[in-house]
């Protein structure tokens, strides 16, 4: 087995780990923390990828941002109580894991592997690719994206200002 | 293959030597400075076998020796595996952001040539932010595993802070990027060896024999951006004025409260190694790196004319240099701030943040754009 492969198993086990510990796990902030490593391995897998960029920002925005909102958050509201473990919600969890399973291996063995997968050029996933795909071509969708953004921010502020 | 990896290793280690060490002079730079400033002697009475005289050699032994022969206290209350986690996950940001900041041009040997940086990646400064951004961790999960209420109010201030002051910073960098036009550290460093004269557009060219002489230094391109950087550069670190995550005199020590021994001398050394980085990121970004002025890959050009031939290992040794001692000045810049001036109320740190750097360095990304539009 080459480097690339025996890596991306490895990386691919911490990830499955990680996930099912940010569900299992009693206390909160462990689960955050999970979370938080599960974004860290996927932001590998992009590098190793060939798409830096992605990789970076997930670890930005992810990791560095939203997560720690996330945890801000339950600490503000001091939600570290365990949480009771609820039976009745894993079998349903289990039957749409098998359904997403099978959809999933169903795609994954109809669809081709691409002809060459390291073929990607140097500039494939920089910066420079990035910015000319979403300033030219997908700068409609671009917009409306940062106009949403933008009322849900105003939205938030509303909100918060009727209530106090 | 062995040789470059080895070259990587290297590098690697030098910087980790150097970053590491640097810190640790700084606690005692600290410690001096701050008696200088108070008019006080300071840190003097570390002697070894009753020897006293080296100051900066004794001190350098005895504070992590008595840091690591105190007790390593966990609450009880608390959460052992994540109190013993935070202090590393302080830690690790300061020390893997140095892997982008280049050192110094390129060094030729024989026919192999050997770029000063750790790791040379096109989204340089996109990965400085993303691993400061992780820094928050080590504040939040110390506050929190501690289980004290000061050290969660610690952590709850740290966390809101160092979010507040990130979008800060990242927005004052974007005049940066514009001006350079890439990301790239090493790329940023480069662009801000041609002088001022060789940018301006024609209808400017009078200004010329004003600032022309002058580098392409991002502190003259871009001086607003420049404070706005270094003031949140500043406040990631948590220092005095913006030191509420730790609050003294209010928090006790804030996030750091329950932390003894080793682990607190990891929280200690985070601290210095962030002035570190910090002063290696305004160098790189605003102060031309590893640039010497006038200084080109085989020598001195001089903007009156006249130039001088340097050897290659001489111009790689002034380079390596210029870039330690700009960090060394803006370390101790970082350190005269913190014991001069008082600190601000949390209100105040967030009025700051969001209502005074924020729209400025919106403002300074809309004049960079319309003044490179209109030189185009």
């Amino acid at each position: 087995m080459h480097l690339p492969t025996l890596i991306f198993f490895t990386l691919a086990a911490f990830l499955i780990i990680s996930s099912l510990l940010v569900v299992f796990l009693p206390n909160v902030v462990h689960s955050a923390l999970a979370l938080v490593t599960a974004l860290l391995i996927i932001s590998i897998f992009f590098v190793v990828l060939q798409a830096p960029m992605v990789g970076v920002l997930q670890v930005l925005v992810y990791a560095g941002a939203i997560m720690v909102l996330f945890l801000f958050v339950i600490m503000f509201l001091n939600l570290t109580a365990t949480e009771p473990r609820r039976r009745a919600w894993l079998s349903f969890a289990g039957l749409s894991a098998l359904l997403l399973g099978g959809v999933l291996s169903a795609m994954l063995t109809q669809s081709e592997p691409a002809a060459d997968p390291v073929a990607a050029t140097e500039l494939f996933g920089s910066p420079e690719m990035l910015a000319r795909s979403l300033f030219n071509d997908f700068v409609l969708p671009f917009e409306i994206a940062s106009v949403l953004l933008l009322v849900a921010i105003v939205g938030a502020v509303v909100l918060a200002k009727r209530r106090s | 293959m062995i040789v470059d990896f080895a070259i990587i290793a290297a590098k690697a280690f030098i910087v980790l030597f150097m970053v590491l060490n640097l810190a640790g002079i700084l606690g005692w730079i600290e410690r001096k400075g701050s008696a200088l400033i108070q008019d006080r002697i300071g840190a003097n009475r570390a002697s070894i076998f009753g020897f006293a005289g080296l100051g900066l050699v004794n001190t350098l032994i005895a504070d992590p020796l008595k840091f690591l022969t105190k007790e390593d206290f966990i609450p009880p209350a608390g959460d052992k595996f994540l109190h013993t986690l935070a202090p590393c996950m302080a830690l690790f940001p300061a020390l893997v952001i140095f892997a982008v900041i280049p050192f110094g041009d390129v060094l030729q040997i024989g026919d192999r040539v050997i770029n000063l940086q750790v790791a040379n990646l096109n989204v340089g400064i996109l990965y400085v932010f993303a691993m400061a951004s992780l820094g928050v961790y080590g504040v939040v999960i110390g506050a929190w595993a501690s289980n004290n209420k000061f050290s969660l109010l610690g952590g709850v201030r740290g966390s809101a802070q160092m979010i507040s002051y990130e979008v800060a910073m990242g927005l004052s960098v974007i005049g940066i990027l514009m001006v350079y036009g890439t990301l790239d550290l090493q790329e940023i460093a480069r662009g801000q060896g041609t002088l001022i004269r060789d940018l301006l557009p024609q209808g400017l060219a009078f200004l010329g024999a004003l600032v022309g002489w002058l580098p392409a230094w991002g502190v003259f391109l871009q001086p607003l951006a420049f404070l706005l950087f270094f003031t949140a550069a500043v406040a990631e670190t948590k220092r005095i004025p913006f030191d509420l995550p730790e609050g003294e005199s209010e928090l006790v020590a804030g996030y750091h409260v329950e932390y003894s021994g080793g682990k607190f001398l990891m929280f200690f050394a985070a601290e210095f190694a962030e002035i570190v980085t910090a002063a290696a990121l305004v160098t790189t970004l605003f102060f031309g790196g590893w640039q010497v002025p006038y200084l080109m890959r085989d020598g001195f050009y001089f903007p009156w004319g006249g130039q001088w031939l340097l050897p290659h290992l001489t111009v790689v040794g002034l380079q390596v240099g210029a870039f330690t001692l700009k960090v060394l000045f803006f370390c101790w810049l970082q350190i005269l701030l913190r014991w001069s001036v008082p600190r601000f109320r949390y209100d105040q740190v967030m009025r700051l943040g969001w209502k005074m750097l924020l729209p400025l360095a919106l403002v300074n990304v809309l004049i960079t754009g319309i003044i490179i539009v209109a030189a185009q």
